[in-house]
C-alpha cells in the first residue's frame, strides 16, 4: 500500500517529557561553606599560592590549579560591585518586581558573588554601596540563611 | 607522523560515591600525571578533558572543572563530550599537527548523584528511541541475547570473564569489585535483565583519571621511559540500534587494522568492556588469540568511571610496559550503546 506523503499533515512539535533526578554530594570545600551558613558565618579558602580568598570555595584556585585548604571566615559585610533591577516577571517568581540582586564582594574575599539586596529603594542602590547579612531566624545550610543584604550607610558616602 | 609517548599516568581509586566535588577528585590525578611527566606544568602546551554533564546534571561542570587545572595565564584548552580516551586522541592529533609538543588529557566521572542507566538513555535518538527510556542495562541485554544466539558461547562463558576480572581485580588497588567468585555460584544468581546477572555488568563508579602525552625527542628528554602510542585509530557505528549487527563490533576491527594492531605481538590487551559478552565481542574483533592477558587491571566490569574508563584502559596499558609486564600492548576504549563508538590504541616500550 502506498502512502501519498504529500498528503500528510507536517508534524512541527513532539513533545517528551524528560525527567531526571540527582542527589548532588556538595563536595568538601561546598560542605564548609554550607556548614558555615548553619552557624551564621561565611566561610572561604584562601590559594596557598596566589593568596586571593575564594567564597563560595571550591576547593582549587582556578589559577593556580592547586588545592585552597585553609579555611577563612570572611565578613558579612561588603561592598556591592554591581548590580541588576529586576523588572521582569517571570513563572514561578517568588519575589516582587522590582526587586535588586547585587554582587557583593565581601570583606575578606576576592571574589563577589550574587545576593538580594532589600531595605532600600532600587533606585537608590549604587555600586561601592556598603551592605550587611540580613540573617533567617533558622539558620540551616543553605543559601536561605541569609535572607538578604541591607544597606549599612547613607547613599553616596563611597563613590 | 610525529613519534608521541605517553609519559604520565594516574588515577584515583574508583568508589561508589566520592564525597569530594569533580574538581576535587581531579586535582590529585593532574598534579600525580605532571609530576611523573618531569614537564613543568606550564611548559605543557595543549589541556584537553571528557567528560559528560548529564552525569551530575549540571550545565557547564565540564567548565567548572577547569578549576582543577590552573588556566591563568590563559592556556589552550578543548574538551570532548566523551570518555577522555577520545581526548587524548584530540591531543595526539594537536601534536601531529606540530602546533604543540605536548598535552594533558584528563577525564572525570561521578555517577553517582543520577540513576546512570536511566541518564545513558539520553543518548539515544531523542524522537523515537529516547522517549521510551530504555536503560543501558537493557540494551547491553539486547546485545548479549543476540550474541550469545549468534556465536553458541553460554552465561557460563559470561561468568568466567565477570570471575577472571574479579580476581584480576584483587591485585588493582583502584579496582572497586573485588571479591572474588566461582563461576558456579554467579551462575546460580537470578538474572537482572536476561541474559545479563549482576555480575555481567559494571558497577557505577566515581573516578578520575589523567595522562600526560610529549612528542619525540621531549619525551625522551624528560622520560627514562616513555611509552610510545605506535597506533591510533577511532570508527563509529550508525546510531540506529537496528541497522547495526550488535554480534560483532565492524568499528573495532577497523580501528585496530588501522591502529597496526596485528603488527606485532600482543603481550597484554586492555579492554573496555562494560558488559561481559561485550569483552568477548571485543576479543574476535580485534583477533586476540586465547594468549594474551586480558585486562589484568580487572577492567570496567570492576571499576568503570564513565569519561575516564577508557582513558584508564590506555593508562593502564602503558602501566604493564613501565612495569615490564609487557613490550607491546593494546588498549581499546567505547562510548555510546552497545559498544557504538570504538578507539584502539597500540602501545610500545623502548625497542
Amino acid at each position: 500500500m502506498s502512502v501519498d506523503v504529500e498528503a500528510i499533515e507536517p508534524v512541527g512539535t513532539m513533545t517528551t517529557p524528560i525527567r531526571l533526578e540527582y542527589e548532588i554530594q556538595a563536595g568538601t570545600a561546598m560542605a564548609l561553606f554550607l556548614a558555615g551558613l548553619a552557624e551564621g558565618k561565611i566561610r572561604g579558602q584562601r590559594c596557598p599560592v596566589c593568596k586571593e580568598v575564594y567564597v563560595p570555595p571550591r576547593g582549587s584556585c582556578p589559577k593556580d590549579g592547586v588545592p585552597t585548604e585553609e579555611e577563612v571566615e570572611v565578613s558579612d559585610e561588603g561592598v556591592i560591585e554591581t548590580f541588576c533591577i529586576v523588572n521582569i516577571p517571570f513563572y514561578g517568581q517568588v519575589l516582587q518586581i522590582p526587586y535588586v540582586c547585587a554582587s557583593v564582594r565581601l570583606d575578606g574575599a576576592d571574589l563577589s558573588f550574587q545576593w538580594l539586596v532589600e531595605e532600600v529603594k532600587p533606585e537608590d542602590v549604587h555600586q561601592g554601596m556598603r551592605v550587611k547579612a540580613v540573617w533567617a531566624d533558622e539558620l540551616k545550610p543553605s543559601m536561605e540563611s541569609v535572607r538578604y543584604f541591607k544597606p549599612v550607610e547613607a547613599r553616596g558616602s563611597v563613590a | 607522523m610525529r613519534d608521541v609517548a605517553i609519559v604520565g599516568f594516574a588515577q584515583i581509586p574508583s568508589v561508589s560515591k566520592d564525597p569530594r566535588n569533580e574538581v576535587e577528585m581531579i586535582m590529585p590525578v593532574l598534579h600525580e600525571a605532571v609530576q611523573q611527566s618531569g614537564l613543568p606544568r606550564n611548559e605543557i602546551g595543549f589541556t584537553v578533558s571528557g567528560s559528560c554533564d548529564f552525569l551530575i546534571g549540571q550545565p557547564f561542570s565540564f567548565v567548572g572543572g577547569l578549576d582543577a587545572v590552573g588556566a591563568w595565564p590563559p592556556i589552550r584548552e578543548s574538551h570532548v563530550e566523551m570518555d577522555a580516551a577520545w581526548a587524548l586522541y584530540e591531543a595526539w592529533v594537536k601534536i601531529q599537527t606540530g602546533e604543540v609538543d605536548s598535552a594533558l588529557v584528563y577525564g572525570f566521572g561521578k555517577s553517582s548523584p543520577g540513576d546512570l542507566p536511566r541518564v545513558l538513555a539520553l543518548q539515544l535518538d531523542p524522537y523515537v528511541v529516547a522517549p521510551l527510556w530504555p536503560d543501558s542495562i537493557s540494551l547491553a541485554a539486547l546485545q548479549a541475547r543476540a550474541y550469545l544466539e549468534a556465536s553458541g558461547r553460554t552465561e557460563r562463558d559470561l561468568a568466567e570473564v565477570a570471575v577472571r576480572s574479579r580476581n584480576d581485580a584483587a591485585g588493582n588497588p583502584n579496582a572497586q569489585v573485588t571479591e572474588p567468585a566461582d563461576v558456579e555460584d554467579l551462575l546460580a544468581t537470578p538474572p537482572i535483565a536476561s541474559p545479563l546477572r549482576r555480575h555481567d555488568c559494571p558497577p557505577s563508579s566515581d573516578g578520575a583519571a589523567a595522562a600526560v602525552l610529549a612528542a619525540g625527542d621531549l619525551a625522551r628528554r624528560v622520560s627514562d621511559q616513555p611509552v610510545w602510542i605506535r597506533g591510533i585509530d577511532h570508527r563509529i557505528e550508525p546510531h540506529q540500534l537496528g541497522s547495526r549487527d550488535l554480534t560483532r563490533s565492524v568499528s573495532t576491527a577497523q580501528a585496530a587494522r588501522n591502529a597496526g594492531a596485528h603488527q606485532g605481538g600482543t603481550d597484554v590487551a586492555e579492554l573496555h568492556a562494560p558488559f561481559t559478552h561485550q569483552e568477548l565481542i571485543l576479543r574476535d574483533a580485534i583477533g586476540l588469540n586465547g594468549d594474551t592477558p586480558i585486562n589484568p587491571s580487572g577492567g570496567a566490569l570492576t571499576a568503570n568511571p564513565m569519561m575516564a574508563a577508557g582513558l584508564i584502559r590506555i593508562g593502564e596499558a602503558a602501566r604493564a610496559i613501565w612495569e615490564g609486564r609487557a613490550r607491546r600492548a593494546v588498549a581499546h576504549a567505547t562510548s555510546g550503546p552497545c559498544l557504538q563508538q570504538n578507539l584502539v590504541c597500540v602501545l610500545e616500550g623502548a625497542a
